[in-house]
C-alpha cells in the first residue's frame, strides 16, 4: 500500500509544521507515504467563491500528482471532502475518479483504513474540540447535533487515547468558527464574530489548546486569539497525535 | 444593499447580535431535544422528502385533482401566475362583497405577492392577526423570520410600539400585560371583519382541504367569524394524500419551535353555512424553480424555519439583512431563482457548513444549492473585476507548481519581514481584527526536499 501525502497549500506555506506531524505520525504508523512536490492546491479557494471554472487546472495537477496512489492522506476535511464532493467538472476519467474515492483526512484513515486509535501520543493539556464543519457534515467525520442517531467522532477517538489529554465539554459542540474561505473577507463582520464566540465558549470551558482536523478554521480562531491576546492556543489534531510518541 | 453591508450594520450593537443569537439558538435546542426524542426521525426527514418529490414530479396532476375535490366541496378556487394576478384576485372577491377590513392570519404567501400595500391603496384594512406579525405590522417593517416574524424586537420595543400605536400604558416591557392588550386589540378586529385571508400550511389532493397551522388560533378565529375565507397558497404546499398529512405535521413544529405539534392544525375543507371560501393557487416564479433540476427540491420546504435558527449568519445578522421575503438559508436559494442580480449576494451569506441541510426536515440540501447558485451568479451577473482578476491569477497559480512555489516564498517573507502596520492596512480586511500568521522560513515543500537530501 502506498500512501501520497497531500499537504493544502496554506498549511504547505503558512502552517509547514501541520504538514511535518502528519507525515511523521504516519511514518511511525509503517505507512509507505510519499509527498509529491509537484503539489498545490485542491482548487476550493476559487470553487467556493464561484469560480470552479479557475480551478480546474488546479483539479487537474491533484489528480497527475496522486493517481497512482492506493490512498491519498491529508490533513484537512475541508480539501477532501472538495475532492469528492466536487470534481465533477472535470472529465470522470478513471484517474479521477480513483483520486476521488481513495482520498482520505487524517483521523479518518487512521482509524478507518489504518484502523488504530492508540497511536502512544502524550499531551498533558486540556483540549477543546473545534468540529470542522466540512469534515463533520460533509464527510461524516463524527455525528453532528443536527442529526437523530448513535454519537461518534473519529477525531475523538484518536484524542481520548492521547495520554493526559483532557477533552473539555463545549455549550456549542459543533458550530461553525466563521472561516468559510472567501466569507472570511466578503462577509468579514460576521465572519470575525462568529471565530469570536466560539473562541468564548473555548475559554469559558478551561480550554488551553484548541485542535481541529482543519487548519483554515485554526487559522481564523488564532487570528482573533493573537489580536486579543487570549490565553489559548491552537494546534492542528495531527501536531497532537504527534506529540512524544513512544 | 448587500447582505454583508447589512451585516456588518446589524453588528455594530454586539449586545443585540449576542441577544439574537440566543434567543434562536434556544429554539435550535429545544429542536434537537424534541426531534431526537422521537424513534425514527431520520426516517421521518426521508419520508417527508420523498413525498414531496413525488407531489413536485406529479405536480400537474395533483394540483388538477386539488381542484376537482375543492370544487366539489363547495370551495371555489382560483389561479394565479404571479403576485400580480393573485392581489388582483383577492381584491375582486373583497369587493365582490363590499369588505373593507380584512383580518389576516400568517401567511408568507401573501407577503410575497406584496398584498398589504395592494390593498391598502383602496382603503382597505388588513390586520395581521398573528402577534408577531401585527408586531411587526405596527412597526412598517417586514417580517425577520418566517415563524418568529419579530424576533429581531425586544420586549422593551414592543412596549413602546405599543404605546404608540395601541395606547397602553408602560409596563416595562411585561409580555403578560402586552400580549393581554394584544388580544384585546385583535379580538375587536376579528369582530369587525368582513373576510378572512389565511395561508395554507399543506393542501391535500385527495379531498380538497387545506390545513392551516397556527399557536394562536388566530386562523380559525378569522376564519370562524367573517362571513368569507381566502385561503391563498402556493403550488408547492400540495400532498397528495390526507395519510401523508400526518408525517409532516410531526415535522413541522418540532422543526419550527421544538413543540411535538402547533397548538391549532386547523383543518379547513367546505364553507360553513351560509358563509363563502375560496382558494387561490398561486405559481409567482414556482414552475420556473421547479424547471431547474439543481434547485427543484427548494420547493420541499414546508416553511419551518429551521434552517434560519441554526445558521450561524443568519443568528448573527438578523432576518431583515437578506432583504428578502424569505431569509436565511432557504431564501438564499430560493430568491436567487427570483431575481439572480438582485438577489446575487445572498448564496454567498454562508461557510457552507451545512447545518442547515441537515437540520432540515424535508432533507432539502441548502448548502449544496448555495454552491451551485454562486457558479451560476459568477457567470450571469456583473462581478467586480477584482475578484476576477484576482480568481483568474489563483487559477493560474495553483495550475503552475513552479509559479505557486515562487509566489508563496515571496508571500513568507513579507508575512515574515513587513510590519504589521503594513501588514493589516487597509486593503487587507482580514488583518481589520485578526491577525496573519508569521510566514516562516521555510515552506512544507521545501524541508521535505532537504530532508530527502539529508538522505531520510
Amino acid at each position: 500500500m502506498t500512501v501520497g501525502l497531500f499537504i493544502p497549500c496554506y498549511i504547505n506555506q503558512l502552517y509547514p509544521q501541520v504538514g511535518k506531524a502528519t507525515l511523521e505520525v504516519l511514518e511511525k504508523l509503517n505507512v509507505d507515504i510519499v509527498y509529491p512536490s509537484g503539489q498545490t492546491c485542491c482548487g476550493q479557494p476559487m470553487a467556493n467563491s464561484g469560480y470552479e471554472g479557475e480551478s480546474i487546472g488546479a483539479c487537474l495537477n491533484l489528480v497527475e500528482n496522486f493517481k497512482d496512489f492506493d490512498y491519498i492522506v491529508t490533513p484537512s476535511g475541508s480539501c477532501a471532502y472538495h475532492v469528492k464532493q466536487h470534481y465533477d467538472i472535470v472529465e470522470q476519467t478513471d484517474e479521477v475518479v480513483k483520486v476521488r474515492n481513495n482520498v482520505y483526512e487524517l483521523c479518518d484513515f487512521i482509524v478507518n483504513v489504518l484502523k488504530k486509535k492508540d497511536l502512544g501520543a502524550r499531551f498533558p493539556h486540556k483540549v477543546g474540540v473545534h468540529k470542522s464543519c466540512h469534515g463533520l457534515r460533509g464527510l461524516r467525520l463524527g455525528s453532528c447535533s443536527e442529526v437523530a442517531g448513535e454519537s461518534f467522532s473519529f477525531i475523538e477517538d484518536l484524542l481520548k487515547e492521547v495520554d493526559g489529554v483532557e477533552l473539555m465539554p463545549l455549550t456549542r459542540k459543533d458550530e461553525c468558527c466563521g472561516f468559510g474561505g472567501t466569507f472570511a473577507v466578503t462577509e468579514e463582520a460576521v465572519s470575525v464574530k462568529m471565530g469570536k464566540d466560539r473562541i468564548q465558549d473555548h475559554l469559558n470551558s478551561g480550554v488551553e489548546v484548541v485542535t481541529a482536523t482543519d487548519t483554515s478554521c485554526l487559522m481564523h480562531l488564532e487570528g482573533l486569539i493573537t489580536r486579543n491576546k487570549h490565553p489559548l492556543k491552537v494546534m492542528h489534531v495531527a501536531e497532537i497525535l504527534n506529540s512524544t510518541i513512544k | 444593499m448587500e447582505h454583508s453591508v447589512a451585516a456588518s450594520i446589524f453588528n455594530k450593537n454586539e449586545a443585540k447580535v449576542n441577544w439574537h443569537d440566543k434567543a434562536l439558538w434556544f429554539v435550535r435546542h429545544k429542536r434537537d431535544l424534541s426531534a431526537h426524542t422521537v424513534k425514527g426521525w431520520e426516517r421521518l426527514r426521508e419520508l417527508g422528502s420523498a413525498i414531496k418529490a413525488h407531489t413536485l414530479s406529479n405536480l400537474d396532476n395533483y394540483l388538477v385533482e386539488f381542484e376537482k375535490n375543492a370544487l366539489k366541496n363547495g370551495v371555489q378556487v382560483h389561479w394565479a401566475a404571479n403576485g400580480e394576478e393573485h392581489n388582483r384576485i383577492v381584491h375582486s372577491i373583497l369587493k365582490e362583497h363590499r369588505a373593507k377590513k380584512v383580518v389576516k392570519s400568517k401567511s408568507m404567501l401573501t407577503e410575497e405577492c406584496h398584498l398589504n400595500p395592494y390593498l391598502e391603496a383602496d382603503n382597505i384594512e388588513v390586520i395581521d392577526t398573528d402577534l408577531g406579525e401585527r408586531i411587526v405590522q405596527l412597526a412598517k417593517e417586514p417580517p425577520s423570520h418566517i415563524v418568529l416574524p419579530a424576533i429581531h424586537k425586544n420586549k422593551e420595543e414592543v412596549d413602546a410600539l405599543f404605546q404608540e400605536h395601541l395606547g397602553t400604558k408602560p409596563c416595562n416591557g411585561d409580555p403578560q400585560y402586552l400580549t393581554n392588550e394584544a388580544r384585546k386589540h385583535l379580538r375587536e378586529k376579528f369582530i369587525e371583519a368582513d373576510v378572512a385571508i389565511t395561508g395554507v400550511n399543506f393542501a391535500i389532493a385527495e379531498t380538497g382541504a387545506v390545513v392551516v397551522c397556527t399557536n394562536e388560533g388566530n386562523a380559525d378565529m378569522g376564519a370562524h367569524l367573517a362571513p368569507v375565507h381566502i385561503a391563498c397558497m402556493g403550488v408547492e404546499k400540495l400532498i397528495p394524500k390526507q395519510e401523508h398529512l400526518g408525517v409532516f405535521l410531526r415535522l413541522l413544529a418540532r422543526s419550527a419551535t421544538g413543540q411535538p405539534i402547533t397548538t391549532y392544525s386547523s383543518h379547513f375543507k367546505k364553507p360553513r353555512e351560509g358563509a363563502k371560501m375560496h382558494i387561490v393557487i398561486v405559481d409567482n416564479g414556482r414552475a420556473e424553480q421547479l424547471s431547474r433540476p439543481d434547485f427543484r427540491a427548494s420547493l420541499h420546504c414546508i416553511r419551518c424555519g429551521a434552517c434560519m435558527n441554526t445558521c450561524p449568519i443568519y443568528r448573527r445578522s438578523g432576518g431583515h439583512s437578506y432583504n428578502a421575503t424569505i431569509p436565511g438559508p432557504i431564501g438564499s436559494i430560493l430568491s436567487p431563482g427570483k431575481d439572480l442580480k438582485k438577489y446575487s449576494s445572498l448564496p454567498f451569506a454562508s461557510t457552507l457548513c451545512g447545518s442547515c441541510s441537515d437540520v432540515c426536515p424535508v432533507k432539502i440540501d441548502i448548502h449544496k444549492q448555495l454552491y451551485k447558485w454562486r457558479q451560476i451568479i459568477t457567470k450571469e451577473t456583473p462581478q467586480p473585476a477584482m475578484k476576477k482578476m484576482s480568481m483568474k491569477f489563483m487559477g493560474r497559480m495553483f495550475s503552475n507548481p513552479k509559479q505557486y512555489q515562487k509566489i508563496g516564498r515571496a508571500g513568507r517573507w513579507a508575512l515574515r519581514n513587513l510590519p504589521k502596520v503594513i501588514i493589516n492596512s487597509r486593503p487587507n480586511v482580514w488583518g481589520k481584527e485578526r491577525d496573519l500568521p508569521k510566514g516562516p522560513k521555510e515552506s512544507f515543500d521545501d524541508w521535505y526536499k532537504k530532508r530527502n537530501k539529508n538522505g531520510k
